[in-house]
């Protein structure tokens, strides 16, 4: 029965690892699993389930994504895997590895910082640019070229950034 | 799929939802228009931003009332193929562009508004609808943000944007009264704990709205006759015109895919 249950684990395990895989097409540095789009992968006999959750409502990534991790499974000798999409808790920024924030970075956009003063109608916020590290920066505008990113540009080095905003 | 409009089960879950999808996919296809057309680029992408967001919503919300009906619609079927009068939006979101001050002050007045009417859904005993307002709670407050600070810049700007946009907010006032009012299958909702009173959240709605009128040098109508219509499917003219664009495709291809 114990080996059973490891060789469950074992499958279950190697399903995540392969939906884990799938990155973000308009952050291909990032997979879903550090931003914490994927919620949960359960197996049922040759059966996949995976539960993703969307960042935003019309965020037109998702279709992409739950094709890339039908993909995935497939090429992992999974049969009938089947994505699902839940709304439930609401996705949020925390949920973002810190693994994620920093090769975020890396790669030139500014992560998330913690979601408590969203609320505030015109409160400042400081986002460190993530080409010279200056907290001079400034907000262009709060939309950018994807629905999670605003537009900040630093004083410091001049440089104009992608910030993902905290959510 | 055919072109011929569909028939929907007008119980007050229906209603409900289609309700405040339609007003999401109109206020978002209205957005969607300025797309290449806006005053500038950041501000291109902002509306087009904000009109995804609305889309997303809008197709949350039709998914579940297919769901709720239990008939073979669909999302594209509900959005697609129900004709102006079959459409429960408010009067206020399918009103045109005009300049982009009217367009400021249409969204300023839905999104203060949206903001709070998501924020108090989130305790729906509906399970979907309270998970569907967490995510459209989210949005709005950033939706009311970007359209608030463009009511300031634009009121206490030069004397033309001043003018410009007082006079969108002297236009639009009439529309705004339809976002409070409920009819008799809605109260039953409301009773049931399934869907909030937006009657009672007027009083907030007008300080967001004071708050900012205020430090934007304007002011508010003094005239409190409202217009309703659009929530009983007794629309302006403008939504047939929109509804014409939006179906074209569904309309003339019928089933069509991409």
């Amino acid at each position: 029965m114990v080996t059973v249950l490891d060789a469950n684990a074992e499958l279950r395990q190697r399903a995540w690892d392969a939906a884990a895989s799938v990155v973000d097409p308009e952050i291909p540095v990032l997979t879903i699993a550090d931003l914490g789009v994927l919620r949960d992968v359960v197996l049922d006999g040759d059966r996949v389930d995976v539960a993703i959750t969307p960042t935003y409502s019309g965020c037109p990534a998702m279709n992409l994504i739950a094709l890339e991790i039908e993909l995935a499974l497939e090429r992992a000798g999974f049969r009938h895997p089947k994505v699902r999409t839940v709304l439930s808790p609401a996705w949020t920024t925390d949920w973002m590895s810190e693994d994620g924030r920093s090769k975020l970075r890396a790669y030139g956009i500014a992560p998330p910082q913690a979601s408590g003063s969203r609320r505030a109608l015109f409160g400042e916020q400081t986002v460190a640019c993530p080409q010279c590290g200056s907290d001079k920066t400034e907000l262009l505008s709060e939309f950018g070229s994807t629905s999670c990113k605003g537009l900040w540009r630093c004083k410091t080095c001049r440089e104009p950034f992608d910030y993902f905003k905290c959510h | 799929m055919s072109c011929a409009n569909i028939q929907v089960s007008e119980t007050p879950l229906m209603l409900y939802a289609l309700r405040r999808a339609d007003d999401a996919l109109i206020l978002g296809h209205r957005l969607s228009e300025w797309c290449g057309h806006a005053p500038i680029l950041e501000e291109d992408m902002a509306l087009s931003n904000i009109a995804l967001d609305l889309i997303g919503q809008a197709r949350e919300l039709y998914g579940y009332a297919a769901k709720s009906e239990g008939r073979d619609n669909d999302e594209d079927k509900l959005a697609y193929l129900r004709d102006v009068r079959q459409y429960r939006n408010l009067l206020l979101v399918e009103q045109p562009n005009g300049d982009f001050a009217h367009t400021m002050v249409r969204q300023f007045f839905y999104s203060a508004f949206a903001d709070l009417y998501w924020r108090e859904m989130m305790s729906s005993r509906d399970a979907t609808l309270a998970a569907i307002a967490a995510k459209s709670e989210k949005e709005s407050a950033y939706h009311l943000r970007h359209a608030s600070e463009w009511i300031i810049r634009l009121g206490d700007g030069t004397d033309e944007s001043h003018r410009r946009v007082q006079a969108a907010i002297d236009d639009l006032w009439a529309f705004t009264g339809e976002m409070f009012a409920v009819d008799d299958g809605e109260r039953a909702l409301i009773h049931a704990g399934v869907a909030i009173d937006p009657g009672t959240l007027r009083g907030r709605w007008l300080t967001t709205l004071s708050d900012v009128i205020d430090e934007a040098t304007l002011s508010l109508p003094q005239n409190d006759w409202m217009q309703q219509g659009g929530r009983a499917g007794r629309h302006s003219e403008h939504l047939g015109h929109l509804l014409s664009e939006l179906q074209s495709m569904q309309r003339t291809f019928p089933g069509l895919t991409w």
